[in-house]
């Protein structure tokens, strides 16, 4: 931690930005967390809070984009408040893209409702927004601690959603073929799998943002790729 | 809270490299104008300076910063000798102009004067015309005889400041008569004018609105197309904006030196980050 600033609003200021950013961690996790939930148990009741909720978390990112830019204005920041400011921008906005994921997952729980979702796919699903959420949760850790060490873990952890994400396309592409009558409730679940895929490359750009908030230096290198949806056909036959 | 942290990079995995170049590569290419090597100043028995060491690169600006009393002013005196005029201070260690002492004893301080100009606080033209107080400097280093000549130097040196339409009709009248702002040009065109190589600028802009500051700001940008200039300001944003390498001084040290881009966005030192961020140190 730093030492306080010479202007104590100052650093009342930074602190209420950061609590908003954590705040908005919090509603997205659970949001995404739910919203598998209820589709999982075609729950529509808890589907309409979710869809609810999001107003939240946009309510909060413009909150943070306004108060950052007084700050900017008034305090001209530097250094690692500068990266500070910036950094609660650029988290707020992936945050409130993560809310939108949870919030289209929560959309397509009713039309799924009543088609039969093989057991093994809705696993599947699970077990990807499972790891989405480990990434979110521990890019959100990082963000409180500040650790450039923990964002990078997160950073490289990616490919393991992405891989994951592949092998469910596969198998959703699979299950359609054997069955057209498939075909609708599976391309709901293929758009919840592509958004689950989605929040962890969004927990990736955070990591990216505290690193550089934490170093000054932003991470190089191609991060991992591990989609490879776009070159997959059915698998068996 | 912000964290000053610094990661050691060796801790994270091999893809994680050094990413960003603040314009270091750009500043290497510079050659040195001036050269400090562990320049150490006395005022009596009190040590202001301590072994401060730091090359300026050539046509760009190079900003000074720090607390008050740090040194700052005494390190830019040092640099056309200014010291040498105060009573019981000293100076040790190597500056170099050009590869050349400028401590040597066989050197003409005069003439190291015209080479390296020097632009005060507050603006303090001469109680003489604006022509005069510009056409004085060539005169008396004897870079001018005729009255054609003084009127060429007078009116592009006044051009070069950025003054010239403004004042044009009145050359004739005291340089005291004009505003604050256009009274710091004429002495950027009084330094200009005995065609200097190094402009030293010790707080140009603390008497001026900010509207005079950003028309000093955009000169002092044009300027360093033909001249070194040092610049000393308390504006963390102005140093921000119109240098290109600062150099941050605390209790007579030279902390930390690099290219503006890295000091002001990723400080190294935790006494840069606290006195940039306006923190207690
Ligand atoms: N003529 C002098 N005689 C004795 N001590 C001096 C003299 N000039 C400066 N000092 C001392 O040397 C130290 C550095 O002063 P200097 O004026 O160089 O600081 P500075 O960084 O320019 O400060 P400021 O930002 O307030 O202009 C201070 O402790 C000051 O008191
Ligand atoms: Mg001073």
């Amino acid at each position: 931690m730093s030492d306080p600033h010479i202007v104590s609003s100052f650093d009342e200021e930074l602190k209420y930005l950061m609590r908003r950013v954590s705040e908005m961690g919090g509603i997205a996790e659970r949001m995404v967390g739910d919203s598998v939930a209820a589709l999982v148990a075609s729950d529509a009741g808890s589907a309409q809070r979710i869809i609810a909720e999001d107003i939240i978390l946009d309510d909060a990112e413009r909150d943070i984009n306004e108060r950052a830019i007084v700050v900017i204005a008034k305090r001209q920041p530097m250094a690692h408040d500068l990266r500070e400011v910036m950094g609660a921008i650029r988290i707020a906005a992936d945050l409130e893209r993560v809310g939108d994921m949870g919030k289209n997952i929560a959309k397509r729980v009713v039309a799924v409702q009543g088609s039969a979702q093989p057991k093994q796919l809705v696993r599947g699903l699970e077990h990807l927004s499972e790891l989405a959420l480990t990434q979110l949760k521990e890019v959100l850790d990082a963000y409180s601690t500040r650790s450039a060490v923990a964002a990078n873990q997160v950073r490289q952890r990616d490919d393991e959603i992405d891989a994951m994400y592949t092998s469910l396309f596969r198998e959703l592409l699979t299950y359609m073929m054997e069955d057209p009558r498939n075909i609708s409730a599976c391309t709901h679940l293929l758009f919840c799998a592509k958004n689950i895929e989605r929040i962890g490359d969004h927990a990736t750009n955070i990591a990216e943002t505290i690193y550089y908030m934490a170093t000054g230096d932003r991470l190089l290198g191609e991060r991992p790729r591990g989609d490879k949806t776009a070159t997959v056909m059915a698998s068996g036959h | 809270m912000a964290s000053g942290m610094n990661f050691p990079h060796a801790e994270l995995t091999p893809n994680a490299e050094q990413a960003t170049d603040h314009g270091a590569a750009e500043l290497a290419q510079r050659s040195v104008r001036v050269r400090a090597s562990d320049v150490s100043v006395f005022y009596g028995a009190k040590q202001a300076l301590f072994d401060v060491s730091v090359d300026i690169p050539d046509r760009a600006v190079t900003a000074f910063i720090g607390p008050s009393g740090c040194g700052k002013s005494t390190f830019l005196r040092c640099i056309n000798r200014m010291n040498d005029t105060i009573e019981g201070a000293r100076v040790g260690g190597k500056i170099e102009l050009d590869g050349e002492d400028i401590y040597d004893p066989s050197l003409d301080v005069v003439e190291l004067r015209a080479r390296v100009g020097m632009v005060f606080q507050k603006p303090n033209p001469f109680p003489k015309s604006i022509f005069e107080n510009v056409a004085y400097g060539p005169r008396i280093h004897g870079l001018i005889r005729t009255k054609a000549e003084a009127e060429e130097v007078v009116v592009s040196s006044l051009r070069k400041a950025g003054l010239f339409n403004e004042v044009k009709d009145r050359l004739h009248e005291p340089g005291t008569g004009l505003s604050g702002g256009q009274q710091q040009r004429l002495c950027i065109a009084r330094a200009i004018a005995v065609g200097p190589e190094v402009i030293l600028m010790d707080e140009p802009c603390s008497a001026l609105d900010p509207i005079a500051t950003a028309i000093i700001e955009e000169l002092i940008d044009e300027l360093r197309e033909n001249y070194t200039i040092i610049i000393v300001t308390h504006s963390m944003q102005q140093a921000a904006r119109v240098s290109q390498k600062t150099a941050f001084f605390h209790l007579g040290n030279l902390v930390e030196e690099g290219p503006t881009d890295k000091i002001f966005t990723n400080p190294e030192d935790k006494r840069t980050q606290d006195y940039i961020t306006g923190r207690f140190g």
